[in-house]
């Protein structure tokens, strides 16, 4: 393996830009600029100004394969993650055949493996074909080659509470985190949008918050009856956010996530009808995405994923019923956390450090990302340059499908080069 | 029909003042009285009765008022009651996907109706006569009269279709790229015949 | 006018042109043998219904006769959303086929809309027979014309609309055009079956009818689906008629001159009592006279004009 010099970057957009060694899969040296001597083999990337960070981890993404190969492959799934800083990610459950054995969760491993971007961890169902009626071999999916460290059945809320109860009493003995998809669904008969002014009188169906919040309360129980560690997916509304404060102030062993378009979009976004805005959890109002950026930087939300979701053309080129939920994002979160988080003042470049790597690697219990950038630690990498900015075009990303909501947008920081385990994976823009 | 009155443009001339507006229309009514035998002089066996009086039919805007004074005058020449009304034909006109939607203006036949009865159109300007064709067609919607003809207070030439007027108020020359405006009281605040431009 | 998608953002002027329109359609054809106007000869008029609603769209379809326009009735009522050709696909096809206008009543909000975007590079008109639970434009266009005709005007009345305004597009497009036209609207029904954030809508609410018929200019009936009880809006048919039916005796809580209206269909004995909906109060067989000339008065604004002008 060629050795790399990354030449100029400053760790965590802090201090004097340094020189970064990596040689054999890790992180060499790191010396003053000038100082650290590399083979004459070795790659020089310049990195004069641009922000050193560890490899970004998304606990939630959704590669579509095996089943929906016309939206994503696990290849250009992996592209969209590595042209996005992401080192590692988590494949979700919900593919057709549904990952509910080892038989497809080790199928997911080994591609990601023969396409060698970048880690994907497969993602088990909770429950036998997302159904929500019996428990999927949780254990032979753990203890398989795949070994598989997270149970969700996102897209779906494994509603009935003694299922839950349950997964989280069976989660204790394997180790593993079950991450709920946290939707009432008697409360979301037939919901299509944020239940609010704008979602009622442009007739939208309405999701309302409490059908988030009242699972993510009882969740927040179970899991503190059974002892068991629970991860929410996709926080968006502020209620959630209390919830989450009152169950940590109680030492229940919880964590959450929330994504980047959260962050960002709110249901003025109803207005057009165009279905790129569908999405669930819905957008929604503007003081939740305030609340949300909030509490990412305090701690409440531990950590950004993206819910990155391929849709086909005309599964979002129709009406707003009949279109599919999710939109695109390995390839903006990093710029839309950026836009929303760092620029705003809520978190420098250690804190985006913290929601995007660190935090998530240990949520999943990941013992070689989200790790220190120091000597001898392994080297995945992600070189930010924060004062690019860049234009969104969903024709232009990695992944099959187009559906980004940012489209046409212009962005900031732009991710210069991902390495994984000391290769460069992408540099430039480009798959290396 | 008389453009709209646009801005101050070059060489505007006036065709015919107010008093000259009213000594036309008072004229008008005169040949009608006569035309149509209002004053009894038209028959010689001695009818039991007078045929009906014409209906005066005013196409909208300025074809309207005009209506209804040209009706005045003949009542007061010939002591004979002259309904009037308005026909609007903006649902008839073959041009209208030329221009931008216009508005409906009313449309008002008098309560005995046009069957079998004289009717005479009423317009400002006689063109093109496409406004006369479309009232044609408009008018055989309504009813089916004895007689239709046709007053106009300006005839300007340049018909591009087969129409003559039966009763003219003043024969105007003009080049097809003048316009002439037909003021009046009732929508332009006074009575006055204009024409602009070469 | 390009599209008529919603009454949200209609303007005063534009809405009253278009009733004006329908005033002076509704004059001009009063007592002729031949109804029917050469006004929009050539143009090709397509409905295509994705809900039944055989009174909409008849009355579409003697509006764009009575105008001389071709119409052609798309049945597209067995198909549900999401299946078969999608909206797009068959939006485009008839506009390519030649369809200067499409009116379409679709179960999903926002179709409309979504087709008036497909066909923006075409000449296609699209007006929105009634979508899911979002508006219904010439609803509240003929409702409106009603009104002026029984009042007098609009402006400063009182009008109350009662019953399942959750589901409504009904409501929601008289809500808009309502308060455009300078009326005072009080929305009646119980928390259930109001929106979610009605508080920000121009309008007053009351969960008690009695006490607002006596202020009421105009009282418009909704229809309560009794399929409504299954996600428990209120426990029984019997309870809701009890509490928000319009009876004889509330008929008579009314002042004089009130209006009473229904947008149809009805459910007698449900939401009104036979008697009420029979009585010369009830303008509910006008509404529907109007509708015609309500719609021929929308496809003359459409599409009469030479199409590059909005507005």
């Amino acid at each position: 393996m060629t050795d790399i010099l990354i030449t100029g970057a400053r760790p965590y957009g802090e201090g004097d830009p340094v020189d970064v060694l990596v040689a054999d899969g890790v992180i060499a040296e790191i010396g003053e600029r000038g100082a650290v001597r590399a083979p004459e083999s070795a790659e020089v990337l310049d990195a004069a100004g641009q922000v050193l960070l560890p490899g970004l981890v998304d606990l939630h993404t959704h590669l579509r394969e095996p089943g929906r190969e016309d939206t994503e492959t696990i290849e250009t799934g992996s592209r969209a993650a590595a042209l996005g800083g992401y080192t590692s990610v988590f494949a979700m459950a919900n593919t057709d055949p549904v990952a509910d054995n080892a038989l497809v969760t080790g199928h997911v491993l080994r591609r990601g493996r023969e396409v060698g971007l970048v880690d994907v961890h497969p993602v088990g169902a909770v429950t036998v074909g997302l159904a929500g009626e019996r428990l999927a071999e949780m254990g032979t999916m753990a203890t398989d080659e795949a070994g598989v460290r997270m149970f969700s059945d996102d897209g779906r809320c494994v509603f009935d509470p003694l299922l839950m109860r349950r997964a989280l009493e069976y989660s204790t003995a394997l180790g593993v985190v079950i991450a709920q998809h946290a939707e009432e669904p008697r409360l979301t008969d037939g919901a299509q949008a944020h239940e609010g002014e704008r979602a009622s009188r442009l007739g939208y169906a309405g999701w309302p918050a409490s059908a988030e919040e009242s699972i993510v309360a009882r969740d927040c129980v179970l899991a503190r009856h059974a002892g068991a560690r629970l991860h929410v997916c996709h926080v968006s509304t502020t209620g959630t956010v209390d919830v989450l404060s009152w169950a940590k102030g109680l030492g229940v062993d919880v964590s959450a996530e929330v994504t980047p378009h959260h962050l960002l979009l709110t249901d003025e976004r109803l207005e057009t009808y165009d279905p790129v805005n569908k999405v669930n959890p819905p957008l929604r109002a503007e003081r939740d995405t305030e609340r949300l950026r909030q509490a990412l930087a305090d701690g409440v939300l531990d950590c950004v994923a993206t819910d990155h979701a391929p849709h086909a053309e005309q599964d979002k080129s129709c009406e707003w019923d009949a279109a599919r939920p999710g939109m695109l994002g390995l390839q903006t979160a990093l710029s839309i956390v950026a836009h929303t988080m760092e620029r705003s003042g809520l978190l420098d470049w250690r804190g985006v450090a913290r929601v995007m790597s660190e935090r998530p690697a240990e949520i999943a219990g990941l013992p070689d990302q989200g790790r220190p950038l120091a000597v001898g630690e392994p080297a995945n990498l992600a070189l930010v340059d924060p004062d690019a900015e860049w234009t969104v075009r969903g024709a232009e990303l990695a992944s099959v499908a187009g559906n980004t909501p940012y489209e046409g947008m212009r962005l900031p920081a732009v991710v210069t080069a991902t390495l994984l385990r000391g290769r460069l994976t992408a540099r430039e823009g480009k798959i290396d | 029909m008389a453009p709209p009155r646009g801005a101050a443009a070059p060489a505007e001339r006036e065709l015919l003042s107010a008093g000259d507006v009213a000594r036309t229309i008072a004229r008008m009514a005169h040949q009608v009285i006569e035309k149509t035998a209002l004053d009894g002089a038209g028959g010689t066996d001695g009818p039991a009765e007078p045929p009906p009086p014409p209906v005066l039919l005013g196409i909208p805007t300025r074809g309207t008022p005009l209506a209804h004074r040209l009706a005045a005058r003949i009542e007061e020449f010939s002591g004979v009651a002259v309904p009037a009304g308005a026909l609007d034909v903006t649902l008839y006109r073959d041009d209208l996907r030329r221009k931008p939607t216009r508005p409906l203006e009313e449309t008002d036949v008098p309560g005995g109706g046009i069957d079998d009865r004289v009717v005479i159109l009423v317009d400002d300007v006689l063109f093109s006569g496409r406004t006369i064709r479309s009232a044609l067609d408009a008018l055989s919607d309504h009813g089916r009269p004895r007689a239709v003809q046709l007053a106009v207070l300006v005839d300007r030439g340049h018909r591009e279709l087969p129409i003559r007027a039966d009763y003219v108020g003043k024969n105007v020359p003009t080049s097809r790229t003048e316009e002439v405006s037909v003021l009046l009281a009732e929508t332009d605040g006074r009575d006055a015949v204009l024409i602009r431009g070469q | 006018m390009r599209h008529l998608l919603t009454t949200d953002g209609l303007g005063r002027d534009e809405a009253t042109a278009v009733l004006d329109t329908a005033d002076e359609l509704k004059r001009t054809l009063l007592g002729r043998e031949v109804r029917k106007l050469p006004t929009l000869r050539g143009r090709t008029v397509i409905t295509m219904f994705y809900e039944n609603s055989t009174r909409t769209r008849v009355s579409f379809e003697i509006a764009g006769k009575w105008m001389s326009a071709d119409v052609i009735n798309v049945s597209a009522g067995g198909s549900s959303v999401g299946k078969g050709e999608s909206l797009r696909d068959t939006a485009l096809t008839l506009s390519a086929a030649g369809a200067d206008c499409v009116i379409v009543r679709h179960p999903a909000s926002g179709a409309p809309h979504r087709l008036s975007g497909w066909l923006a590079d075409t000449r296609t008109s699209v007006v929105n027979a009634g979508d899911g639970m979002h508006e219904h434009p010439t609803q509240a266009l003929l409702d409106a014309a009603t009104l002026r005709e029984r009042l007098g005007g609009i402006e400063g009345r009182r009008i109350g609309i009662v019953g399942d305004v959750l589901h409504s597009r009904v409501a929601r497009s008289n809500v808009h055009l309502l308060t455009t036209l300078g009326a005072e609207v009080v929305l009646v029904a119980p928390p259930t079956l109001l929106p979610h954030g009605v508080d920000q809508w121009p309008v007053t609410t009351a969960f008690d009818v009695d006490s607002q018929l006596p202020g009421l200019d105009a009282v418009m009936m909704l229809r309560v689906q009794a399929e409504r009880m299954r996600g428990a809006f209120f426990p029984s048919a019997r309870e809701y008629s009890i509490a928000y039916g319009l009876s004889e005796k509330r008929l008579a809580m009314l002042p004089e001159h009130a209006v009473v209206l229904h947008p149809g269909p009805m459910l007698r004995g449900m939401e009104i009592a036979s008697p009420v909906a029979d009585s010369p109060r009830a303008a509910i067989t006008d509404q529907v006279a109007n509708g015609v000339h309500v719609r021929m008065a929308v496809l003359y604004h459409l599409l009469a004009g030479d199409g590059d002008h909005h507005g």
